[in-house]
């Protein structure tokens, strides 16, 4: 802050004595381009109204204090609020009155100060075009040479050379203290078995009854109309005491029926279906987000996160949209008493790509 | 003044004009209670009637895409089993008659009274077994908003938004928003499955959860969002939208008021 004390027309006249500066050595027969960028010093000083008309100026300190008292008035209506619009019913029209009293005191509050502030300094503070020299990134020589005399004192009086023993065996703990704790986490993942095989295996087997999401009941396959949509989970999944979500997570089944005629079914999965109703994974195979917008009449999967298109007639192939492919069917048949139930697991993991699959 | 006109034995011109009007008004009006009066007559649904009327409606209206027998043609699909729930939504929302053909049928003002809405769906429903108008019972939400909420998560919040204000579909379809419809239409929805909206039998979605399904969407109208201003409740591109535009809006109008010189 030493320049402080300058005014804005000294500093223009230091820095064009610069400019003038003769070089130090000869240029010989080099050829020196002159710098394009010559510096072009403050502009001139201009006086804001404030300083010319002592009216301007009382108003700007009206206006700079009214904010100031607003901002007064804005915390006391906060405390106000407070009182005056309580949450104490159940009802969300008191949380929404409270919030957004309170929130309005407080932005009064804070903006009055702020606004007040700026204006202060903007209006009425002192008006001088000030600039300040940055000081040398670099320390002077004896600042630098007493660096170096601290730490060969420190180094001659711990020993921390010399003797090698303990400081070898102080890096040695440093670097087996982090261990325990990559350990403990490692607990986190999945601990006996491998996360591959947990990826590529779902609830689903061979017999699991299809079960309506969320009450569990287990879907006819008279039930499913044709135009239907049902949201399928295995059955006994609500039953489980872990990991309920996880399975979800992986198991969740769109059921549809469609008119069999509609189905354009590959000869190898004509037994995949029954009587037009077929079921797919809910995961896309982008970025594992629920595909379940269905419309009835395109038979189209649309996926609500990337706009991902799947034709339902057509095995689900990608028609559309960043999904690499297909979303995997389960196959699925009728039991004895007419519940649909799976014919096994999913052919192929659910969901989006991972390390090993691609 | 009438009197001197007669002693002078002209007329004011515009009194033919007058005499007109009151004739008509007079007629106008008598013929309006009169029929009105017939009409509520005929009311009782599912009458010989109520079907004859609907049929009428349904030849002049119809007819013209759905066959004269409500067969189907190449323009529309075939009504003979649709029930009358189906023709009570499509027709008593205004989404038919179709004004063109397009992505979808959309919602417009409904082009005939409730009553012959309901002869064209007895008309409809007599064709074959579909399914009926829903009870009052289960459209006025009585339920329970907690699982009809649970439920409308699962089965309906995908494309219809789970504050129900609708959402897009592929190729300029789209999901409507449901705020403003009607209990009686909301139900009709879910069980005929109109245009690419899948079919909620009652054996997938049960009528008393479909009667929760409808107090939840009663309870999120009546009860608006405590956080204030949802923005259309259209998640994050409404929301971003604003606060790209209006925050760092106001964040660059303040950046520039505090550099800027002083006058």
């Amino acid at each position: 802050m030493a320049q402080d004390d300058h005014s804005g027309a000294e500093l223009a006249a230091a820095d064009s004595s610069h400019a003038a500066n003769v070089p130090a050595v000869k240029t010989g027969t080099a050829l020196i381009q002159a710098d394009a960028f010559e510096n072009p010093g403050f502009p001139p000083h201009r006086p804001r109204v404030t300083d010319e008309d002592p009216k301007k100026e009382r108003r700007a300190q009206r206006t700079v204090y009214t904010l100031f008292y607003l901002s007064i008035l804005g915390s006391v209506w906060a405390i106000a609020a407070y009182m005056l619009f309580p949450i104490e019913s159940n009802d969300v029209g008191a949380v929404r009155l409270n919030n957004m009293f309170i929130g309005l005191g407080a932005t009064l509050a804070l903006l009055g100060i702020g606004f007040g502030a700026v204006h202060w300094a903007k209006a009425l503070m002192e008006d001088v075009e000030l600039a300040d020299e940055r000081h040398k990134i670099g320390g002077n020589e004896v600042a630098r040479a007493g660096a170096v005399k601290v730490f060969q004192d420190a180094d001659r009086e711990s020993g921390f050379t010399r003797r090698s023993v303990i400081r070898n065996s102080l890096i040695g703990a440093l670097v087996v203290f982090p261990l325990p704790a990559i350990v403990l986490f490692r607990g986190w993942a999945p601990q006996d078995e491998h996360p591959v095989e947990l990826l590529s295996h779902t609830m689903w087997q061979k017999g699991t009854r299809l079960a309506l999401d969320p009450s569990g009941a287990p879907i006819k396959a008279a039930d499913v109309t044709i135009g239907s949509a049902f949201h399928v989970i295995p059955e006994g999944l609500n039953d489980l005491e872990h990991g309920r979500l996880e399975q979800k997570a992986k198991a969740a089944v769109l059921l549809m029926r469609l008119n069999p005629e509609d189905l354009n079914e590959n000869v190898n999965r004509t037994s995949w279906s029954y009587n037009g109703i077929v079921a797919y994974s809910k995961i896309c195979t982008h970025v594992g987000c629920p595909v379940a917008l269905y419309e009835q009449h395109t038979h189209h999967l649309l996926c609500p996160c990337h706009q991902s298109q799947f034709d339902v007639a057509d095995h689900c192939k990608v028609i559309f949209g960043p999904a690499k492919r297909p979303l995997p069917q389960l196959p699925i048949a009728v039991d004895d008493e007419g519940y649909l139930i799976a014919q096994s697991d999913f052919t192929e993991p659910v969901g989006p790509s991972f390390w090993e699959r691609h | 003044m009438n009197r001197s006109k007669r002693r002078t034995g002209r007329r004011h011109p515009l009194a033919t004009v007058a005499l007109l009007a009151l004739g008509l008004v007079f007629t106008g009006g008598a013929y309006a209670a009169f029929s009105t009066g017939t009409a509520q007559a005929e009311a009782a649904p599912n009458s010989q009637e109520t079907i004859d009327e609907g049929s009428k409606l349904f030849q002049a209206n119809c007819a013209t895409c759905h066959g004269l027998d409500a067969q189907g043609t190449a323009n529309g699909p075939s009504l003979i089993g649709v029930g009358a729930a189906a023709v009570d939504f499509q027709v008593g929302t205004g989404r038919m008659p179709m004004q063109m053909s397009g992505p979808q049928a959309e919602k417009k003002p409904v082009q005939f009274t409730d009553e012959q809405v309901k002869q064209l769906a007895y008309y409809v429903a007599s064709l074959g077994p579909g399914p009926d108008i829903p009870a009052d019972s289960l459209v006025n939400g009585g339920g329970d908003a907690a699982n009809g909420a649970e439920l409308f998560r699962i089965n309906c919040a995908m494309c219809h938004n789970v504050a129900g204000a609708g959402g897009a579909l592929t190729e300029g379809k789209f999901a409507p928003p449901l705020t403003d419809v009607t209990g009686v239409h909301i139900y009709e929805a879910m069980v005929t499955g109109p245009q690419n909206m899948p079919v909620f039998n009652d054996l997938n979605i049960s009528p008393e959860d479909k009667r929760d399904i409808i107090t939840y969407l009663q309870y999120v109208q009546d009860n608006r969002s405590p956080g204030g201003f949802e923005l259309g409740s259209l998640g994050p591109v409404a929301e971003g939208l604003f606060i790209w535009i209006f925050g760092l809006g106001a964040i660059v109008a303040i950046t520039v008021w505090i550099t800027a010189k002083s006058n």
